[in-house]
């Protein structure tokens, strides 16, 4: 019993990362860009997968990953989140830079650029306040981070919405509907808002 | 799900124009008989290059962009306006010389050149057209299709003297 549910967490969560990942890989969109196009789009389809992860793995609800293990792998995925996001705009800067300035200037008429780019500083925000997080105390640096946080499930979840890419519709809106309610599940159980006292 | 929204969008920026006009016909008369220049929209002018040949048509065609050219004042239609077009298609991103080519209007201010299939790119099924010939102040256009799956598009310029 215990085994199969631990199977479960782990197979229904490889599934709503991997469904759309596949999904995408078989959209005819492919056949007409080109590789560095192609892998820009990937890495922010791995991107909002990482951001299905990071709740769960903090809140230790990863079977074998709870607790001081969840937390270093949030970490990890943090940066590897990062990474993905710098991947992903560098690879549409390339395939053309005067659509990418547009985004970035909050210019562009495409309605689901600012929430990507607002997302994309959130994260970038958050790792730089990670890396300061002792300086912060824990008290700031989880208020900021939570805040950043919605900030970053909210803007990627409507830019991954309103895009229209060669992922695949319903298992992207699987997707952001699980990424939406594991933040929703672990900030109620996390109770970070809730004011306490701490010790270091 | 990414339809419904461009077909909401779609609709209320077309009620907004439908409202904005009728208001203003209402509100201010006096310049219910002068046609407004068009604008030149937000990355309309993305991956242009100046000087693309004009042609038959792009490529092997199967899509058709379309529209018109007209004078703002006294909306007038305007013939012999060369208009540029590219977009990203079946056959070349939208930068490749390819993917670009010109026409002409005819003499009722209509243009309409075949081109290969749009595809979305950068999230949106997009195409880009240019008047940028001097006689005219220059206007660039990029309409978005209802869905990646239509066969056309329009686009029309009411063009202000230099």
């Amino acid at each position: 019993m215990r085994l199969a549910k631990v199977t479960l967490i782990w197979v229904a969560l490889a599934a709503a990362i991997c469904v759309p990942i596949s999904a995408a890989a078989l959209s005819p969109l492919l056949a007409w860009r080109g590789p560095v196009y192609i892998l820009a789009g990937f890495a922010g389809i791995i991107a909002l997968g990482l951001v299905l992860v990071q709740p769960l793995l903090i809140a230790g609800y990863l079977p074998g990953l709870s607790g001081y293990r969840g937390r270093r792998a949030h970490h990890w995925i943090g940066g590897a989140l990062a990474v993905a996001v710098v991947i992903h705009v560098a690879g549409l800067w390339f395939t053309s830079p005067p659509d990418m300035i547009d985004a970035l200037f909050f210019t562009s008429p495409t309605p689901f650029s600012p929430f990507g780019v607002i997302a994309m500083w959130a994260i970038f925000a958050v790792a730089l306040l990670a890396a300061l997080r002792r300086r912060l105390g824990l008290r700031t640096w989880r208020i900021a981070h939570m805040s950043l946080a919605v900030v970053i499930v909210v803007g990627s979840v409507v830019h991954g919405m309103l895009v229209e890419g060669p992922m695949e519709t319903v298992s992207k809106a699987a997707l952001c509907a699980l990424v939406l309610a594991a933040t929703i599940k672990v900030m109620a159980d996390l109770r970070v808002w809730r004011k306490r006292t701490t010790s270091r | 799900m990414t339809t419904v929204v461009f077909n909401r969008r779609n609709l209320l920026a077309a009620g907004g124009t439908v409202l904005a006009t009728g208001v203003s016909g209402l509100l201010l008369p006096a310049r219910a008989q002068g046609i407004a220049p068009t604008p030149s929209m937000s990355g309309g002018s993305n991956n242009y290059r100046k000087g693309a040949p004009t042609v038959d048509r792009i490529g092997k065609g199967g899509f058709w962009m379309s529209g018109t050219v007209r004078r703002a004042g006294d909306g007038a239609p305007l013939a012999n306006q060369r208009i540029q077009i590219w977009a990203h298609t079946t056959e070349g991103q939208e930068h490749e010389p390819q993917s670009h080519g010109a026409t002409l209007t005819d003499k009722n201010g209509v243009f309409r050149l075949e081109m290969p299939q749009i595809i979305p790119i950068f999230g949106q099924p997009h195409g880009h057209l240019a008047y940028d010939s001097g006689e005219f102040m220059t206007v660039f256009l990029r309409p978005v299709m209802r869905s990646a799956k239509e066969t056309s598009l329009e686009a029309h310029f009411v063009l202000q003297p230099a």
